[in-house]
């Protein structure tokens, strides 16, 4: 972790000391930083649209429960929780590698080259020039919407239980930025992949907010097996407050956030640098 | 031992054509077809040919962004795509159209990232910098956003970028596309400069002749995937035949050719605005501008005259012409 010395070092204080991982990383993550914060009334904007978005999908979510009382099995402070883990894991996802997004633009205007002749993997260059600060509006508002939710829903705490909600957003937002990684490599197969690829992004999110309950049996399968949406918010819910879950997502999945996080990003990682090589031509 | 080692080099691209309404056909474009050349350290080599003759996808193989088909590459004696990483930084690259800098930032903040990126201290690359913004005149426009720069300026920027940590080649594509003529020239003294002092060896593709005159003394020319010529640039103009077009503007009218006396070889071309404006080629070789300056207005006064040197394209046309011929 962070030496005393590499800090001082980034703080530009021992112009002869080496340049670490950290104070590289600190430069990169920095200079994005600077690059939005140049334009101030966009920047700003982008944050109240970005707490609109959350709020917006809150209100949506809200309409349905008041309206059926009860959505998958759930009440109204149950299913928060499941909007706030999801939303915050998303949040954090889409703030470390969301521009993979638009990864056919980058490869289209060339920039990909740039990114290829520095010493740098692409990958971290990727996550560092794209840290978009404007959507720490997303993160905000999904931490209030998660706190106000373990507020409110009736939990038995256990150490058990505290441990899963801890590990919980963070698996989830693996899983999220695994499944950016996996659409940004996709686009280099489809190029017009971007419309493609925001169906397991963004269509992930949408399907991790709400309680898998509500979903088509088959589809609980999917996105809990192949695509391990539900993992992100709903399984884990289920253990943390005590409910059993649907016949396609058992209660004992909330435990499998994490390995599914593992296991996908693994997965995703080879199929981004199988994406690399096969943009230099190198396989495949 | 060669910076650059391309023996037996080629690629091919797979695309797909339509063949009827809807089914599509594959098809194997041979963007460059075995081509073998060296470059020694220090040399300053033009990498020339038409649009889609083969340059990019060279240059491409040269750093590491494209693997070959066939053959094999050594640049700096690294394989480039295995060794992309390690290679990175022994070679600086430009591309004239895209920009390494960081785009809404001062110009200056860019190059402490690409110090850390190269692994460089700050008391390595800052001194390397300010050596750089010295010689480039980059200091006035230090603290502007790059995406305000005039791409003159920008260019500056981004060779200045290019060379930070002392790349011991330096590849530069397109470099003074769309710059005026004083930013070119300050490019190329730079440039000159750089490889005189340092040894930096140079490799620049372009479609400026006057690029090669001031910078290269050899040039390589590519036409279809296929090196046409590999030697200096003055046996280039030999082998293809240039010349050069002196327009004059005359005083008076002058309504046929015949009336305008020009020395042996000199070619009148044209005429236009009403016998104001006449065109004459000649070869530089065997007639100065002066003499065919002096032999026109021994008959007529000229008001005024431009100069026109062969354009590469042209050049490269001839050359190709020629050799098929």
């Amino acid at each position: 972790m962070a030496s005393p010395r590499a800090l001082r070092s980034g703080a530009g204080r021992d112009p002869h000391a080496p340049v670490t991982n950290l104070v590289l990383l600190k430069l990169l993550v920095s200079a994005r930083l600077r690059s939005q914060l140049a334009y101030r009334g966009s920047f700003l904007s982008d944050v109240a649209g970005q707490i609109l978005l959350g709020l917006t999908e809150f209100v949506e979510l809200y309409a349905i429960v008041h309206n059926v009382s009860s959505f998958g099995g759930m009440t109204f402070a149950q299913t928060l929780l499941v909007f706030g883990l999801a939303s915050v894991a998303f949040a954090l996802g889409d703030l470390l590698l969301g521009e993979t997004d638009s990864m056919s633009e980058t490869i289209r205007s060339g920039k990909l080259e740039v990114l290829l002749v520095r010493p740098l993997p692409v990958l971290l260059q990727l996550a560092t020039s794209d840290f978009q600060l404007r959507r720490v509006g997303r993160l905000i508002f999904a931490l209030a919407a998660l706190a106000a939710a373990l507020l409110f829903a009736d939990i038995a705490w256990d150490p058990a239980k505290v441990v899963l909600a801890l590990i919980t957003p963070l698996a989830g937002a693996a899983i999220f930025c695994a499944l950016f990684l996996g659409a940004g490599a996709m686009q280099f197969w489809i190029l017009d992949g971007r419309q493609f690829a925001n169906a397991f992004t963004y269509g992930g999110r949408y399907v991790a907010s709400m309680p898998g309950a509500a979903l088509f049996f088959p589809i609980q399968i999917f996105f809990t097996f192949v695509i391990p949406a539900t993992l992100v918010a709903y399984a884990p819910s289920l253990v943390i407050l005590g409910l059993d879950g649907p016949a396609g997502i058992p209660a004992w999945t909330g435990w499998l956030g994490l390995p599914a996080a593992v296991v996908l990003s693994g997965l995703m990682l080879l199929l981004w640098r199988a994406a690399i090589k096969k943009y230099t031509g190198a396989g495949g | 031992m060669p910076i650059i080692e391309v023996e037996e080099l080629s690629r091919e691209f797979q695309v797909m054509e339509p063949a009827g309404r809807f089914r599509r056909r594959k098809k194997t474009v041979h963007a460059v077809r075995g081509i073998d050349f060296i470059v020694e350290p220090g040399e300053a080599v033009g990498y020339i040919g038409a649009n889609g003759a083969g340059k990019s996808t060279t240059i491409k193989m040269l750093t590491g962004v494209l693997v070959p088909s066939s053959g094999r590459v050594s640049v700096c004696g690294f394989n480039p795509v295995p060794q992309r990483k390690a290679l990175a930084r022994k070679i600086g690259v430009v591309f004239g159209q895209r920009s390494q800098l960081w785009w809404d930032l001062p110009l200056q903040d860019s190059y402490p990232i690409l110090g850390a990126m190269h692994r460089m201290p700050e008391a390595d690359w800052k001194p390397r910098f300010q050596e750089l913004a010295g010689q480039m005149d980059l200091g006035e426009f230090l603290t502007t956003p790059v995406r305000q720069l005039s791409l003159g300026q920008r260019m500056r920027g981004e060779v200045a970028a290019a060379l930070l940590h002392r790349p011991e080649l330096i590849i530069l594509d397109e470099p003074t596309i769309g710059l005026d003529m004083i930013s070119k020239e300050k490019l190329r003294q730079f440039l000159d400069a750089e490889r005189r002092e340092n040894g930096t060896t140079l490799l620049l593709t372009t479609h400026d002749m006057s690029d090669i005159q001031r910078l290269c003394q050899r040039v390589l020319v590519v036409d279809d995937g296929a090196i046409a010529y590999d030697g200096p640039l003055t046996g280039l103009a030999d082998v293809a035949g240039a010349v050069r077009t002196m327009v004059v503007d005359l005083a008076a009218p002058v309504h046929s050719a015949d009336l305008l006396s020009l020395p042996d070889g000199a070619v009148h071309q044209g005429i236009e605005a009403e016998g104001i404006r006449h065109s004459v080629s000649f070869d530089p070789r065997k007639l100065s501008a002066a003499t065919v300056l002096a032999a026109i207005s021994s008959t007529a006064e000229v008001a005024d005259l431009s100069l026109h040197e062969p354009d590469i394209e042209h050049l490269v046309r001839q050359l190709y012409g020629s050799a098929r011929l």
